[in-house]
């Protein structure tokens, strides 16, 4: 299927034992969120998906994301973005340096520093081009992570819990960012949460491992 | 994660390869050099049967007995007594403001070259050294320095004592990093709520499971003091001597015959260390015995005050004498005229300082030369393993710590000796680069233990992150994980430059007195006396691993200026 995250009779086993068993299709646009216990496989999920699963992990099934089967492929070949609890901005850049990490290394200097002033222009965050992330706020260094995610030209989008460490007063306003994001750019998504608020305000199908 | 060993993937496997050979091939070559020839077979040199005639040979020398006796006795009683007066501090004072202020002094002594810390010890407690001209004459009448044997007295107790010093911020430092890793808070709540007493709660319920923590660098300083040599020459016995100090003899004596019987020495020393080392097991064995039987005995040991005001007494004993060492060196190395009971000396000038500017310069670039090339072997050679390790998932097993810990525990002096022999023997003693890499095999295992925390410590998620977004793995460790972990990384290089600026048996055998550096030219004045001249040996000696430490902290600060990251 064309732009979909399919997720195709995947069994999850931990040191033998079975974790999960999912057939699923994401649709472009379409935020899948996933509940359930700790323990449950929910985060090995995503690390199946974007090729992080530690070895003590099994699984059969495929992934197939836009027509091509990435059940074997390297994390960096994936086209999966990823964004956790933590904004993860590199420390030792500036978040225009982080940035220009995300994107792809194709054409010249000025082009790729045009690109990502662009996209911190759209969302009114191009006076923060220059800082150091450490000195930005959470909700804006969400943003900023979120921004580094789509300038790679991800083709899914993978949220492991990535609103729980902001206050509610911002929470709502980050996760509205980024769900109009990943809408905007059509990537289907899967949300990992806790919060039953998060599960509500995606809009899509709730699934509980 | 199957996949990840991509792009430089096949080249690191050669990392650990490269890392076990550097470990181990240097030590069995130089064992087997040392062997050969005191078991009689060394063809160059006329020994074509084997016997065990030099064996038997050196025990005749005058002494020898006592040598050994004495090589026993200094590696044993050095680490018990370290040993003892660290985790009596610990027991006393963990997690008191106290035991914060009295650790900041250990980071900084621990840098200091053991030749340095002796020499400065030395001008401390001599007859004529800085305590007795302090209480002089008005508490001791002294109006001439005592005829007192304090210095090279036979019974060792002076080296003894300089040794506990410097060994001291090792074990410390070794032990504040082993707690880190095993909760040390919940444990001593957990003894403390049952009605134990402060210092029994953590020999009870710390001390058993940092001790195995312990164990390898403990083993490490009873090999290093059974066979130390440049303390021994300064602060140690000379006739008869510590058995190292008698090889070091044997092997620099002109008659080539010698050959033969240094190495059948360092054999001996091998069995010296040995048995201190069984010694030690033995009483470890002991000790677990008696505190098995106190724990069960349900006493609660609640009356510790006087412990702790003894055990925080002789911590802080130990920092200010390390400390006043150190200054009576700088004192020593600008005095003036000092006339013998005067407390300081009658003016200070730098004259002594800029007449040997000259002479100290090319040992110190020497040092320089041969800390940096061979430390940055070592954190490179490290980082490829640590690399290597990750992107094969491998477990780094306890057989491969013993190894890293390998040329720590074998004595120098055994092997090196018999390194230098085949050098000799192929012309290569004396030029830098067997040199630098002699200093390897000694940089390597602190460089390793120093970066493996940190690394293995990192935040995965971030290079996931940097995966995810399309990066090759070569890319995420260069632009990512290492500049992250710039501090650490630049703090295993002071260490490694350090622990090399310090090392003198390697400088002096494979070097064979050609490659002079301020180590070796500082041990080298021992026998003359020139206070003011060693005391600006060692004090640039010192400096030296300092300035390396300072740099550490200052350049992430310099390089990224506005990143709170590195503040």
């Amino acid at each position: 299927m064309k732009d979909a995250l399919c997720i195709e009779n995947v069994c999850l086993f931990h040191d033998g034992a079975k974790l999960l068993d999912l057939n699923l299709d994401i649709q472009p646009g379409e935020v899948l969120t996933v509940m359930g216990p700790s323990g449950s496989g929910k985060s090995s999920l995503l690390n199946l998906i974007s090729g992080f699963l530690p070895p003590s992990f099994s699984f059969t099934g495929r992934v197939v994301l836009d027509g091509v089967d990435i059940t074997q492929a390297d994390p960096a070949d994936r086209k999966v973005g990823l964004m956790f609890q933590d904004p993860l901005l590199f420390p030792h850049l500036s978040v225009e340096d982080n940035l220009m990490f995300g994107l792809p290394a194709t054409g010249s200097k000025e082009e790729r520093c045009a690109k990502v002033r662009a996209a911190l222009d759209a969302v009114n965050m191009v006076e923060l081009g220059h800082r150091d992330p450490l000195t930005l706020s959470g909700g804006q260094q969400s943003r900023i992570a979120l921004l580094r995610v789509l300038l790679s030209e991800p083709k899914a989008l993978l949220l492991d819990e990535p609103f729980s460490a902001l206050d509610s007063g911002l929470r709502g306003k980050v996760r509205d960012f980024v769900f109009n994001q990943a809408k905007a750019k059509k990537l289907p998504t899967i949300l990992v949460t806790h919060d039953q608020l998060d599960a509500d305000h995606s809009g899509g199908k709730i699934i509980t491992l | 994660m199957h996949n990840k060993a991509k792009g430089w993937g096949d080249p690191l496997v050669l990392a650990p390869v490269l890392m076990i050979v550097a470990l181990t091939g240097p030590l069995i070559a130089g064992l087997a050099g040392v062997l050969l020839p005191a078991f009689g077979f060394f063809p160059t040199l006329g020994g074509k049967h084997f016997t065990l005639s030099f064996l038997h040979e050196v025990t005749h020398k005058p002494g020898f007995w006592y040598s050994v006796q004495l090589s026993i006795w200094i590696g044993v009683a050095t680490t018990f007594l370290s040993l003892v007066i660290v985790i009596s501090f610990f027991a006393a004072q963990w997690g008191s403001p106290t035991f914060q202020r009295l650790s900041r002094f250990i980071s900084p002594l621990m840098s200091v070259p053991h030749a340095a810390a002796a020499f400065g010890f030395a001008f401390l407690i001599a007859p004529s050294g800085w305590i007795v001209r302090l209480f002089s004459p008005w508490a001791t009448g002294f109006n001439h320095p005592p005829d007192w044997l304090v210095i090279n007295d036979p019974a060792g107790n002076a080296l003894l004592i300089g040794l506990v010093l410097k060994e001291i911020p090792f074990i410390f430092l070794v032990a504040l990093s082993a707690s880190s890793q095993i909760n040390v808070d919940e444990r001593l709540k957990v003894a403390r709520s049952l009605g134990y007493g402060r210092v029994w709660s953590w020999f009870i319920a710390v001390f058993p499971t940092l001790y195995k923590q312990l164990r390898l660098p403990i083993y490490a300083v009873i090999a290093f003091s059974s066979s130390v040599v440049d303390v021994a020459l300064i602060l140690g016995p000379n006739f008869p001597a510590m058995l190292p100090v008698q090889l070091l003899r044997w092997m620099n004596d002109p008659e080539l015959e010698m050959r033969f019987v240094a190495a059948a020495g360092a054999v001996w020393q091998l069995g010296a260390t040995l048995l201190a080392l069984i010694s030690w097991r033995i009483g470890e064995a002991l000790v677990g015995y008696i505190g098995r039987r106190l724990t069960i005995s349900g006493e609660r040991q609640k009356n510790d005050h006087w412990f702790r005001a003894l055990a925080t007494l002789m911590m802080a004993i130990v920092i200010v004498t390390f400390v006043l060492s150190m200054i009576i060196l700088a004192v020593w190395s600008c005095a003036g005229f000092w006339r013998f009971p005067n407390a300081l000396p009658s003016g200070f000038t730098f004259s002594r300082w800029l007449e040997n500017a000259g002479s100290v310069w090319t040992p110190v670039v020497n040092a320089m030369s041969i800390a940096i090339t061979s430390t940055m072997i070592c954190v490179a050679l490290t980082l490829a393993c640590l690399e290597n390790e990750f992107r094969r998932d491998i477990q780094f097993t306890p057989a491969a710590l013993r190894i890293l810990y390998l040329p720590l525990i074998v004595p120098q002096i055994a092997f090196l000796f018999g390194i230098s022999v085949f050098l000799v023997r192929y012309g290569l003693d004396g030029s830098f680069w067997p040199v630098t890499l002699a200093h390897t095999i000694f940089v390597l295992p602190y460089v390793f233990l120093s970066l493996a925390a940190p690394f293995r410590n990192f935040d995965l998620r971030y290079l996931q992150v940097a995966s995810s977004l399309g990066v090759s793995q070569n890319k995420v460790l260069f632009s990512v994980r290492l500049p992250m972990l710039l501090k650490p990384i630049l703090l295993a290089i002071a260490l490694g430059i350090a622990i090399s600026i310090a090392q003198y048996l390697p400088t002096l055998l494979i070097g064979a007195g050609r490659l002079p550096t301020i180590t070796t030219e500082a041990v080298a004045l021992a026998a003359g006396g020139d206070r003011r001249l060693i005391g600006i040996y060692a004090l640039v000696q010192t400096l030296l691993p300092a300035i390396g430490f300072i740099a550490a902290s200052l350049v992430p600060r310099a390089a990224f200026p506005d990143r709170k990251f590195f503040r």
